[in-house]
């Protein structure tokens, strides 16, 4: 089985930098922002983008996480639960500018319940969503706004995104399915 | 690690790591019960039973508050234990109920071993909410939540289980998951109350409430239901309240920052003496809450029939 | 009829010889025949085993009345399966056996069918409701060979003395359930760390040892014969010793459960293995094979309790008390010879000599000339796994069912007709 790195930890620094100017171009009002990672590896990501944001002088932008896990709608047919993180805003959503934060978007499925979970916790003003990859084979109509990397890719292989906050580096590899 | 039993029966059954598993699943589902909107879509579609062969409100009406929450449709189903309405045996009224499609069987029964029988002889994910004098699961697992979050890890601590040990599944469920954890866990009653042949519960047994509570960083009060426990186990409520009821000068003897608990219904001045109740030493009431996260865990490990397939994570 | 039973081990009480025996009629005319003497039916024993037919005296056979649990006939049929000759139905029928009408309707129905002896136990009280004495003479004249309440005790001590006494008159003796109702509470498992364990409320083993203290008490009171049964706890054992250490007219029995299986069985909650008294600790079956070894105790019975399945399949607590043994008897009293505690003369001492005496029947519990031709061959390493087929009984309430067994009755002969004959592979 042999696997392909997509994007270095350099590249991945540059995508995320990138990223945050897209958002801040296309808002009127940095301050309206909140950053909610997707659990787990959004979560990750939507803190470096909160770190780039500091970086670049906005201080104040929020960053939370979302666990969909309990909005998911193939919970009968996955084989294993996974350990429910929780979800972590210490902000109200009402009348704020969201960004979902994920790392992967795939079948849009995620991304569908993400909007359910964050809805349910009350009326954004707005929800954007911000991937690092967008692999294609969307199953609902939902497209992010801002894109890390666009990699066509067959059903049959799989993308990783390694992240040190998890995996102790910063890589994305695509691979076939065994 | 995760829960792979079809049902929650006990306690003595499940292994630390399984114990440790359904407490971080209960306590991720304590912020939804802050939210405005307490509901997620889970087991949307989805049917629990509450089959009660024993009389509860409290227990019931947390467990059907914990289904609702998830999106279940939850429906009462209340019966007497007794076998004296001859023709339909108990495992006939659950197949009834299995009949009719449900996805759960939440159940309580006024004798111990009942809810294994029933879970033996039905294919639904059976969850126990009392069995007689044997055990009461979801109560021992939200009354470790509700140490966890006071007092952090369980192991080490020291825990005392004061009242009616004898007839209480309370208190089995709660000693035998406690020692599972690595708590020290001391006991105290009157002897009536306290089984002849107590070894197997490991824990050390007290002569005095001073004994019991000293050091302590947990006091545990049993509720006395002198209508069930019947009038020769003990003379008088006053009598018990003056030897086993829990007043501010025993409790002086517990750790400064020990907290005290209660399965409830709380017999005011009986077990627990009221400014105690009412004192901020008490987390009585976060139990409480506890209980509906506990049992939305519980729901939702157990309420998915997982039909199996290695669905890929679908991004 | 002739009958030739070839080339036995005979065992009797005292003594172990090879033989051939010979049956005439219903009675055994020899038991050192030749080989090739001549009869209508030769069976070859190939060196088995030959017993007399076991005596139990303590079944329920549960007619009439709860004959969808069990009846005279299937009861018979279980017996001869496993090696039983003679039975001893409780009176706790529906009605109860407590006049001589049904004592005879058990006897004829028996009779009827012929395999197996029906020796009655009539009531002690009227209705078993521990107040009335019943017409022990009648009954005795009947065919009742003892008097017991068995299934409950009797609570008040003046009413055992009176029936002990009134029963000693007729030659006759009583045989005590003994328990203390208000000890024993709402328990349905031993008392010991399993019901703590379990959550299963205890029955203490003193609340069958103050009954059986009061019971011997009573023996010493009237001089009268006072018989223990279902003994099952090592206070029980030793009260009874005492009680013969002091020469008193008392004896005792104990069932192939109490020393076979220990109250750890009730871990599972499974209901066959609920029975009364229940299961004790290892510690009480390791005096019950004490007392065996000994002698102190005087016969094995099966208090074979029949229970229809919806009876059992219940809540633990909600489920009849009892289990079938007829079938399971041999074999599990076997393994007692297996493990060397006891000798095959010991045995059929247990489960026939000394049994034939007590309801004082000379004419079985032996193999020799002139006694009844009942008899029971049996092969010692036979392994079978006793099953639903095999299981002749109408209940199926046994916790041994399903399991393997060692030791198989191969024929019974009873009044020298061979009444079984184990087909099974």
């Amino acid at each position: 089985m042999s696997s392909k790195e997509l994007m270095n930890s350099d590249e991945m620094a540059r995508t995320l930098n990138r990223i945050v100017f897209q958002i801040l171009e296309n808002v009127k009002d940095a301050k309206e922002i909140c950053l909610v990672g997707i659990r787990r590896g959004g979560a990750h990501l939507a803190d470096r983008l909160g770190e780039i944001f500091k970086s670049e002088g906005y201080n104040n932008i929020q960053v939370g996480y979302l666990d969909i896990t309990l909005y998911r709608d193939d919970l009968t047919t996955i084989a294993e639960y996974p350990l429910l993180q929780g979800t972590e805003l210490d902000f109200d959503v009402r009348g704020r500018h969201i960004v979902l934060v994920d790392d992967v978007i795939y079948t849009g499925r995620t991304t569908r319940a993400a909007m359910d979970a964050l809805i349910d916790l009350g009326r954004p003003k707005k929800i954007s969503m911000a991937v690092l990859i967008d692999r294609g084979h969307r199953e609902l109509p939902v497209q992010p706004d801002f894109i890390g990397k666009v990699i066509p890719t067959s059903n049959d292989e799989i993308i990783e995104v390694a992240l040190k906050e998890q995996a102790g580096n910063n890589s994305v590899t695509i691979q076939k399915k065994i | 690690m995760s829960y792979k039993r079809k049902d929650l029966l006990g306690m003595i059954d499940l292994s630390k790591e399984e114990i440790n598993y359904l407490l971080d699943t209960a306590q991720t589902f304590c912020e939804i019960n802050e939210r405005d909107v307490k509901k997620v879509p889970t087991l949307k579609g989805r049917t629990v039973i509450n089959l009660f062969f024993e009389p509860s409100t409290r227990t019931r009406t947390s467990f059907e508050i914990a289904g609702k929450r998830l999106s279940a449709d939850t429906v009462n189903f209340s019966a007497s234990s007794s076998s004296t309405t001859k023709g339909e045996t108990l495992i006939d009224t659950v197949q009834n109920m299995e009949a009719m499609s449900s996805d759960v069987f939440v159940v309580r029964h006024a004798y111990s071993g009942s809810v294994k029988f029933i879970a033996e002889n039905t294919d639904v994910p059976v969850i126990n909410a009392g069995d007689g004098l044997n055990e009461h699961p979801t109560q021992a697992l939200l009354d470790l939540l509700t140490i966890r979050q006071n007092k952090g890890d369980i192991k080490g601590l020291e825990i005392a289980i004061v009242g009616d040990i004898t007839h209480s599944r309370v208190a089995r469920s709660d000693i035998w998951a406690m020692k599972k954890l690595g708590a020290n866990v001391r006991l105290f009653g009157p002897p009536t109350m306290l089984p002849k042949h107590i070894a197997p519960f490991d824990c050390q047994i007290c002569k005095t409430m001073e004994e019991a509570v000293e050091g302590a960083d947990v006091v545990m009060m049993l509720r006395i239901q002198r209508e069930r426990q019947g009038k020769l186990l003990l003379p008088s409520t006053r009598e018990y309240a003056r030897f086993f009821g829990l007043t501010n000068e025993k409790l002086n003897f517990a750790k400064k920052d020990a907290i005290v608990m209660h399965p409830g219904p709380i017999n005011r001045g009986v077990e627990l003496m009221t400014n105690i109740a009412d004192c901020n030493r008490a987390v009585i009431l976060p139990q409480v809450s506890n209980g509906v996260a506990v049992r939305m865990a519980a729901l939702y490990l157990l309420g998915l029939s997982k039909k199996g397939g290695n669905n890929e994570d679908a991004s | 009829m002739k009958t030739l039973l070839k080339n036995c081990k005979i065992v009797n009480h005292d003594k172990t010889i090879d033989g051939n025996i010979l049956i005439d009629g219903e009675t055994i005319a020899d038991v050192n025949a030749p080989a090739d003497t001549r009869a209508d039916k030769v069976i070859d024993c190939e060196g088995k085993y030959a017993m007399p037919g076991l005596i139990d005296l303590h079944v329920h056979l549960r007619d009439p009345g709860l004959e969808y649990k069990e009846d005279i006939i299937s009861g018979s049929k279980a017996a001869v399966a496993g090696g039983v000759t003679s039975i001893c139905p409780m009176a706790n029928t529906k009605p109860v056996n407590d006049n001589s009408t049904i004592t005879k309707y058990m006897i004829d129905k028996g009779k009827e069918l012929g395999i197996c002896d029906i020796f009655p136990i009539g009531a002690m009280t009227k209705k078993m409701e521990g107040e009335e004495l019943t017409e022990m003479g009648d009954m005795a004249g009947a065919g009742a060979i003892g008097f017991s309440d068995d299934g409950k005790p009797v609570c008040n001590a003046e009413v055992f003395r009176r029936a002990a006494e009134y029963a000693s008159q007729f030659d006759s003796f009583v045989i005590s359930h003994a328990e203390d109702k208000s000890l024993a509470g709402k328990g349905v498992i031993n008392d010991s760390e399993v019901a703590t364990i379990t959550g299963l409320r205890g029955i203490p083993a003193e609340s069958e040892e103050v009954m059986v203290a009061r019971d011997i008490l009573m023996s010493k009171l009237t001089g009268a014969h006072v018989h223990i049964c279902h003994i099952s706890t090592k206070g029980t054992l030793e009260l009874v010793r005492w009680a013969k250490a002091q020469g008193l007219n008392v004896t005792c029995e104990v069932t192939p459960h109490h020393f076979t299986l220990n109250d750890r069985e009730l871990l599972t909650y499974d209901t066959n293995y609920k029975m009364n008294p229940p299961l004790r600790t290892q510690e009480d079956v390791d005096a019950m094979i004490d007392g065996l070894v000994k002698g102190d105790i005087d016969c094995i019975v099966t208090d074979h309790a029949p229970h229809h399945i919806d009876e059992k399949n219940v809540e633990f607590d909600l489920a009849m008390f009892g289990i079938t043994g007829l079938q399971t008897m041999l074999p599990l009293s076997l393994d007692l010879v297996k493990n060397g505690n006891i000798s095959m003369n010991d045995l059929v001492r247990l489960t026939s000599y000394a049994p034939a005496n007590l309801i004082k029947k000379g004419d079985r519990g032996e193999i020799a000339v002139g006694k009844l031709a009942d008899i029971v061959i049996v092969d010692v390493d036979k392994e079978y796994t006793f099953d639903e087929e095999l299981n002749t009984s109408k209940s199926t309430n046994s916790p041994f069912l399903g399991k393997t067994l060692k030791g198989a009755a191969l024929y019974t002969i009873k009044n020298g007709n061979v009444v079984f004959e184990f087909t099974a592979k």
